[in-house]
């Protein structure tokens, strides 16, 4: 069980987050470059002091700045996976597999025969006797994981563990490193900048953005109901925020929707791309959000089309390619706008 | 125009490497080689440039770390006296130690008084003077080394139980290693040659403190000019040796 509260400034970062994890569970932190991910992990690993709050590892204080206690790093119960592995160059893999073994006092001997099995264990049968350099890049991960792992630590932290891999090995490896932290009894968090990493991964997500928590949950909760653009963007809605009472949302950036669910106060409206239509003229019948405005840029994405239009509020609509055809969409184009609103989805901010 | 003079520089460079070439007793240079005083002079120097390389690797690298990892006032400062005797005129070097470690020297004295030991005149003496000279070049050499390196590598140990000791000598000393031979390498070179601050500090007892250098210079001056030019010789190949060893570093690769 992990208690953590980070309060730390590193440049032009003001991490300040706050994390709670149970033993056996894996949770991902998520956000963009910059956010404050690795800094978490650096923080927990004793790697950056912290400036206010606390870390609590099953029990144990391992840093509290306001009691001046700071367990270095060297001393503290954690395994680290780090972004391109750090396998040291002049050991062989079993070597740097036993390198934790023989830091923390177990003999030669024993250190090998503990590091073999871990290889084992990862697969890794045999390759025990070449450098880093030798292996390709998912060996070296799993061998930067058997590192990890192999002294025993009750809180893993991995930092972007797939991301030094080729799209072609990164499903398999993915599948392996899932397999693994499912039987890894400890804390288990991973930095991933990749939403398909953090759902394949993770049981809950935590998002972070700036150095703070935007949001957490499980992947089902945050991809539902995102609370930033940033997982917006991931998941591939529009976001937007306003004001809502009794069925109608006056929005920040212009512009109003009626909607079918109600919230009131300060809200995210949620409209899927796909259910946006476009016209060339004023639709007939009576849908109630209606508006003019003019496409901005016109993606292909497979087979469908992404419109993004400007008007009040602007919004990226998703339609067939046929349908870009008949309306002649191009950048530029004035079109009429309509979203049904049984589509939109309304929560509190 | 510019390839002429850049020309001109080459032969200056060269001219001299080629009169020590055609000038030397090649006849004889066996016989002044194997000359009792030639050989104890290369011994010693031999002895003493090791032996101060050692010195230089013992305590120049945890200077060179020190530099390096650690954040502390006037720490350019230390850097800045650490390497003075890089630029410092040796013979300045030589009276600067018998100022401070000379039979009446600030340090030499009590020293002296407390254990009946003195450094000048001494080959120990030698050995300090050619130190002195030389470990500014191995902690130039290891500081850059280290600074180059990725030390997440470090931080890796340290997350893997291994504290300042263990992840310095495990980690850091193999990584660096290139950097270690070639500043080894340097110091060795530079206290092979040392003279000035020798000379100086440890005076020129053959057998005791006269090293090649001393001895080429004095036989120069006396009937044994042909040992001189020998001995020289000699010199010129170690040095041609050091640079083909260290080519790929100094000079951009063959």
């Amino acid at each position: 069980m992990l208690e953590a509260k980070l309060i730390l400034g590193l440049g032009r970062l003001d991490l300040d987050v706050q994390l709670e994890v149970a033993g056996g569970q894996v949770v991902a932190l998520l956000g963009p470059n910059g956010a404050g991910k690795t800094t978490v992990l650096r923080a927990l690993a004793g790697l950056l002091p912290l400036s206010g709050g606390h870390v609590v590892l099953d029990g144990q204080v391992l840093e509290d700045p306001a009691r001046r206690i700071r367990v270095p790093t060297e001393r503290r119960p954690v395994g680290m996976v780090f972004q391109d592995y750090l396998l040291f160059p002049h050991l062989s893999a079993l070597e740097n597999v036993a390198f934790g073994l023989r830091a923390r006092g177990r003999g030669r001997a024993q250190a090998r025969e503990l590091a073999t099995a871990w290889l084992d264990r990862l697969g890794l049968a045999g390759l025990g006797s070449g450098r880093p350099g030798t292996l390709s890049g998912g060996q070296q991960q799993r061998v930067a994981l058997a590192r990890a792992l192999a002294t025993d630590p009750r809180m893993l932290l991995l930092d972007e563990p797939l991301a030094a891999l080729d799209v072609s090995t990164r499903a398999e490896v993915r599948r392996d490193l899932r397999r693994h932290l499912r039987d890894f009894s400890g804390v288990n968090l991973v930095v991933t900048h990749d939403p398909l990493e953090a759902l394949a991964l993770a049981d809950r997500l935590v998002v972070i953005e700036q150095g703070r928590i935007l949001q957490s949950g499980s992947a089902t909760e945050v991809t539902e109901r995102p609370r930033s653009r940033y997982v917006a963007d991931l998941v591939g809605v529009n976001l937007l925020r306003g004001r809502g009472r009794q069925g109608v949302v006056e929005l920040e950036s212009g512009g109003r929707l009626v909607t079918a669910g109600t919230a009131d106060g300060e809200v995210f409206a949620v409209v899927p791309p796909r259910s946006v239509s476009l016209w060339r003229s004023r639709p007939d019948g009576s849908p109630r959000n209606v508006w003019r405005g003019r496409a901005t840029g016109v993606d292909l994405q497979g087979d469908r089309v992404r419109v993004r239009v400007e008007g009040s509020p602007s919004l990226v609509a998703e339609v067939t390619p046929a349908a870009m055809v008949d309306l002649g969409l191009a950048e530029g184009t004035e079109t009429w706008v309509s979203v049904k609103a049984t589509e939109i989805t309304v929560y509190p901010a | 125009m510019l390839v002429v003079l850049a020309g001109a520089c080459a032969a200056f460079f060269l001219l001299p490497l080629v009169g020590l070439v055609v000038r030397a007793p090649w006849g004889s240079a066996a016989g002044a080689l194997g000359d009792q005083s030639s050989i104890s002079a290369l011994q010693l120097s031999l002895v003493c440039s090791l032996a101060s390389t050692a010195l230089a690797l013992l305590f120049g690298v945890p200077l060179a770390w020190v530099l390096a990892r650690l954040q502390f006032p006037g720490k350019s400062l230390l850097r800045g006296i650490a390497t003075l005797p890089m630029v410092l005129p040796p013979v300045v070097g030589g009276v600067a130690l018998l100022l401070a470690f000379g039979r009446r020297g600030l340090v030499g004295e009590p020293l002296a008084a407390a254990f009946g030991v003195g450094l000048p005149f001494t080959t120990l003496g030698v050995i300090v003077a050619e130190s002195f000279v030389a470990m500014p070049f191995l902690v130039i050499a290891v500081e850059a080394g280290l600074r180059s390196m990725d030390i997440r590598f470090e931080e890796a140990a340290r997350t893997l139980g291994a504290g300042r000791w263990t992840v310095f000598r495990r980690v850091t000393l193999p990584l660096i290693a290139p950097s270690l031979v070639a500043g080894s390498v340097l110091a060795w070179s530079r206290a092979l040659g040392e003279f000035g601050a020798t000379i100086t500090f440890a005076g020129n007892f053959p057998g005791t403190t006269q090293t090649a250098p001393l001895a080429i210079y004095i036989d120069l001056d006396s009937q044994h000019a042909e040992r001189a030019v020998v001995l020289s010789l000699l010199l010129v190949l170690v040095s041609l040796a050091v640079l083909v060893g260290l080519r790929d570093r100094f000079l951009g690769g063959a």
